[in-house]
């Protein structure tokens, strides 16, 4: 996992999720809920929830997916996490 | 005597209730020892005598010698009275004090309030355990006035190498204090430490008693105001009926503490093994095996703490949460967040001495129940 935070602009995704302003554990059930959906898409997840540097990695563990890259929300608000569907 | 609740009181890491020993004891000493134990007439030598056996008795216990204890206001007080003793004691060999990331707040709290950057942590594994190469290349840099590692965690129950430890320390002149609030009174307490701190109310004593521990020889120096009690070391009339009482929790709970340390941990390998099994999604954090007899804390995926805890709390069962969406707390859990677990839905069973196994049994036969509510209030059962 590359962990940007001289603020370069995080790689590709398909889908952005912006759960910044919701609190524990809404930002992960929407990142499930989403990644439910769609399950090849890489999502890109915005929050602002201080347990979501904890959280988010620790569900992509339990859940088989990959934390490809952290740094700063795009406007600077908050942090983006960037989660993938493993390597096949 | 304590009010009985139907489910269990499952909160010992944060206190347990008075033992009815200390019960007794408190209530002899409040009649026999009020006097100042500073004078010189009849009164004031009972009231003398009855806090020098007092600390004796814990002193032993402690593995340390009776002048080297004193006792505080609080454990929240010997630990702060301890750092900021080393850091005087020490104040031209360093200004940093090395910490586990994962010390009880009032450890890192007492760093902090040195001044800034004084605190630098040491990372933890998975399992909350002190990464002890860091600890190495930390102490390696010098400019250190004290070490603070804890004898076992309080929120996972993993215990520190301490041994490894005291030796990495002691290598590089830098002493040692150890937080053993969890461990005194269930577990024999290990010789490397150079301060210790410790708190009566987790073991069974009343509240307002701590213990502060400082090997002979130890550069620490007193922060407390000149004329203080306590061999200079603690500001304040002495709490003898306290500390009386805190003796004698401290005695009856260790007469038994190898047995009842053991059942305890039976307990909680009983909690760690159905929890994954009948909960789904649900992670147990902690080393299995090297941790404390009674803490166990484990994450539940897409649960809100708070609603967790008020449901349990509704069945009769008392515990705890590292969650940030518990009261008012907007920060998980330190020691959560340092070893990388699931903060969320996270709950923290800790048992007290005496818990009847049937209340454990009935904490875990009702929390898949509870779980899944709690998960189908947030629309994510099938996640």
């Amino acid at each position: 996992m590359t962990d940007a935070t001289d603020g370069t602009a995080p790689p590709p995704y398909d889908r952005l999720l912006d759960e910044r302003g919701s609190r524990c554990p809404i930002p992960v059930v929407n990142l499930a809920r989403m990644a439910n959906a769609d399950p090849r898409a890489r999502l890109l997840l915005l929050a602002d929830d201080p347990a979501a540097d904890s959280d988010v990695p620790a569900w992509c563990s339990l859940r088989g997916k990959v934390l490809a890259w952290t740094g700063p929300a795009p406007d600077g608000c908050g942090r983006a996490y960037l989660v993938v569907p493993p390597r096949m | 005597m304590p009010d009985k609740r139907v489910g269990g009181y499952l909160d010992a890491a944060s206190t347990q209730p008075l033992h009815p020993a200390a019960r007794d004891a408190l209530m002899a000493a409040i009649d026999s020892g009020w006097a100042d134990p500073g004078r010189l007439y009849r009164e004031a030598r009972r009231a003398r005598m009855l806090l020098d056996a007092a600390r004796e008795s814990i002193a032993s216990t402690l593995g340390a010698r009776a002048d080297e204890v004193a006792f505080t206001a609080s454990g929240t007080d010997a630990v702060t009275s301890g750092v900021h003793g080393l850091a005087r004691g020490r104040a031209r060999l360093g200004r940093r004090v090395l910490a586990s990331a994962v010390e009880h707040a009032s450890v890192l709290q007492a760093a902090r309030s040195l001044g800034p950057e004084v605190l630098e942590t040491v990372g933890v594994d998975h399992l909350g355990r002190i990464d002890v190469d860091a600890l190495d290349a930390a102490l390696a840099d010098g400019d250190t006035t004290a070490l603070a590692v804890q004898s076992a965690n309080h929120e996972v129950g993993t215990r520190q190498p301490l041994d490894q430890v005291r030796a990495h320390a002691e290598r590089n002149g830098v002493p040692l204090l150890v937080d053993a609030a969890q461990t005194v009174g269930r577990e024999p307490v290990a010789p490397y430490w150079d301060v210790l701190a410790a708190s009566a109310h987790k073991w069974g004593g009343p509240a307002g008693v701590g213990v502060l521990a400082v090997r002979t020889g130890v550069r620490w120096r007193s922060t407390a105001p000149d004329g203080a009690r306590e061999g200079g070391r603690v500001p304040g009339f002495e709490n003898v009926p306290g500390v009386v009482a805190a003796a004698a929790a401290l005695e009856a709970v260790w007469a038994d503490a190898a047995r009842e340390s053991a059942r305890l941990s039976a307990l909680v390998d009983l909690v760690r093994a159905r929890v994954p099994v009948e909960v789904p999604d649900t992670v147990v954090l902690g080393d299995p095996v090297d941790r404390l007899p009674h803490v166990v804390t484990f994450s539940c995926l897409y649960v809100e703490g708070e609603a967790l805890l008020g449901d349990l709390d509704r069945l009769g069962f008392a515990v705890s949460s590292g969650s940030s969406c518990v009261a008012d707390s907007l920060e998980p859990s330190h020691v959560l967040a340092a070893m990388g677990a699931l903060t969320h839905g996270n709950v923290r069973v800790s048992l007290p001495v005496g818990v009847g196994e049937a209340d454990v049994v009935r904490f875990l036969d009702e929390l898949p129940g509870v779980v899944a509510r709690v998960r189908a209030a947030l629309g994510a059962t099938d996640l």
